[in-house]
């Protein structure tokens, strides 16, 4: 199908984009890597009467080590995090989800930013920025304001972000000493939406587990963090029993809504599958 | 220069190596506008929403859907289609290797499928099998099955390495 009719804007300056979102509110969409947004106009699923296409705005782009944290630029591409050698260095788990995130031709449009803002609840990053315990640096008329993710992802495709605001990045704590990362999903195809993900952070030290954070993708209306899963593995050695208990809280954790290839019930046990195997990645 | 809210916009950029300037409506997606306003159909239109790879384009280089991405932001930039890499030449070895390995029934996805193959064979010259799928992985072919796809891809790739397997 084709998109309906709607004006386009391409502002030079933050000033100006935030401008015009304030101007047009809720008739405005920002346009970054157009992955998703492109693609929902062509199927008209909405119908928004202005696109304020950032790309314009080269200051929220590009990848930097700062106040201990990796900051990565809303425009930052997906393509641009996969060859970083400053995330495979300090974000390994954010590395290791990249490569999860569509294919190459949309790896090489589609944004950070985009994929936080539009909070997906099959997307990788929001679960990646849960299980790092990420802040978004927001800028509106106001200013700007950090939210911490755990409080940035409120439902289905709905975030702290008001219409008048814009996304300028996603600040990702360094990966410390002894912490270790590991991501998963499953998918019909490579690349394809998920079925159920999960990005896994924690502190293995000769073994043992502890200050661990498993955050699921795929599995509800926004990304979650499985606490209960965690806490029974906080201390432990990985093994059957550690394993068998983390997989038993799962339940207790997580409430997936069906999807039209899979059924509650399957997708928690999916879950189950991929916390065995994102552990045993995370220790060995 | 900030462009102002409009319905209908000028854009500016290079076509396999020639400068075009359009005005083009805002909602009008690159793919579309090179098959209905510049004639060249050769990238095809299916899913529109990102899925197929049927309307695989190059913009500066990189590989594109061609079904996300408006006229308008090509502005500026560097598109090259199917039709363009046929008549320099770039795509021969590939057209080639598809031909005698028959990677191709109906030729719907063709043109994306190869565009996608160019853009590993020039990224990835070592790429194995595996990789070779998983970089295809974008583009649905109903007809062949993509064995023979994937075949036709790594007969170019080893020819290029000097080990010819053909």
């Amino acid at each position: 199908m084709k998109a309906p009719s709607f004006a386009y804007a391409r502002p030079d300056s933050l000033r100006e984009a935030l401008e015009l979102l304030a101007r047009h509110g809720e008739a405005a969409r920002v346009l970054a890597g157009g992955q998703s947004l492109l693609a929902s106009l062509n199927m008209r699923l909405s119908s928004p009467e202005l696109l304020v296409d950032i790309t314009g705005l080269g200051e929220l782009s590009g990848i930097r080590v700062r106040n201990g944290a990796l900051c990565i630029g809303a425009l930052t591409r997906h393509c641009e995090i996969e060859r970083s050698a400053e995330v495979a260095r300090h974000l390994p788990l954010l590395a290791q989800a990249v490569a999860h995130v569509a294919h190459v031709a949309i790896r090489n449009a589609g944004t950070l930013g985009g994929s936080l803002a539009l909070a997906d609840p099959a997307a990788e990053y929001p679960a990646c920025a849960l299980a790092l315990d990420a802040t978004l640096v927001i800028a509106g008329a106001g200013g700007e304001r950090r939210v911490a993710a755990r409080d940035f992802f409120r439902a289905l495709y709905s975030t702290a972000l008001g219409p008048d605001e814009l996304l300028l990045a996603a600040e990702f704590p360094l990966s410390a000493p002894g912490y270790r990362s590991a991501f998963l999903e499953l998918a019909r195809r490579q690349g394809d939406y998920a079925i159920v993900g999960v990005a896994a952070h924690g502190r293995i030290v000769r073994g043992t587990i502890s200050d661990l954070r498993l955050a699921y993708l795929g599995v509800g209306a926004t990304a979650v963090r499985a606490r209960r899963a965690a806490a029974a593995l906080e201390g432990k050695a990985y093994g059957p029993q550690a394993l068998a208990a983390a997989q038993a809280a799962l339940g207790e954790d997580l409430d997936p809504s069906p999807d039209l290839y899979h059924t509650a019930a399957t997708k928690l046990h999916l879950a189950r599958v991929l916390t065995g195997r994102v552990l045993a990645a995370l220790v060995q | 220069m900030s462009q102002a809210p409009a319905t209908e916009i000028e854009t500016s950029f290079v076509l396999n190596g020639i400068p075009v300037t359009r005005r083009v409506p805002a909602r009008q997606h690159l793919v579309d506008f090179l098959r209905e306003e510049m004639g060249l159909t050769g990238s095809h239109t299916a899913c529109e929403h990102g899925v197929c790879g049927a309307c695989t384009l190059r913009v500066d280089g990189e590989i594109l859907r061609g079904c996300l991405m408006l006229a308008v932001q090509a502005n500026g930039r560097r598109v090259d289609t199917i039709e363009g890499l046929s008549d320099s030449g770039e795509l021969a070895a590939l057209q080639g290797a598809f031909h005698e390995r028959n990677a191709l029934q109906c030729g719907f996805c063709t043109p994306g499928m190869l565009m996608a193959a160019l853009d590993l064979v020039h990224r990835r010259p070592q790429a194995t099998r595996e990789q070779i799928r998983e970089h295809l992985s974008g583009n649905y072919c109903r007809c062949t099955g993509y064995h023979s796809i994937v075949d036709a891809v790594e007969a170019v790739l080893e020819a290029r390495r000097g080990g010819a397997k053909r």
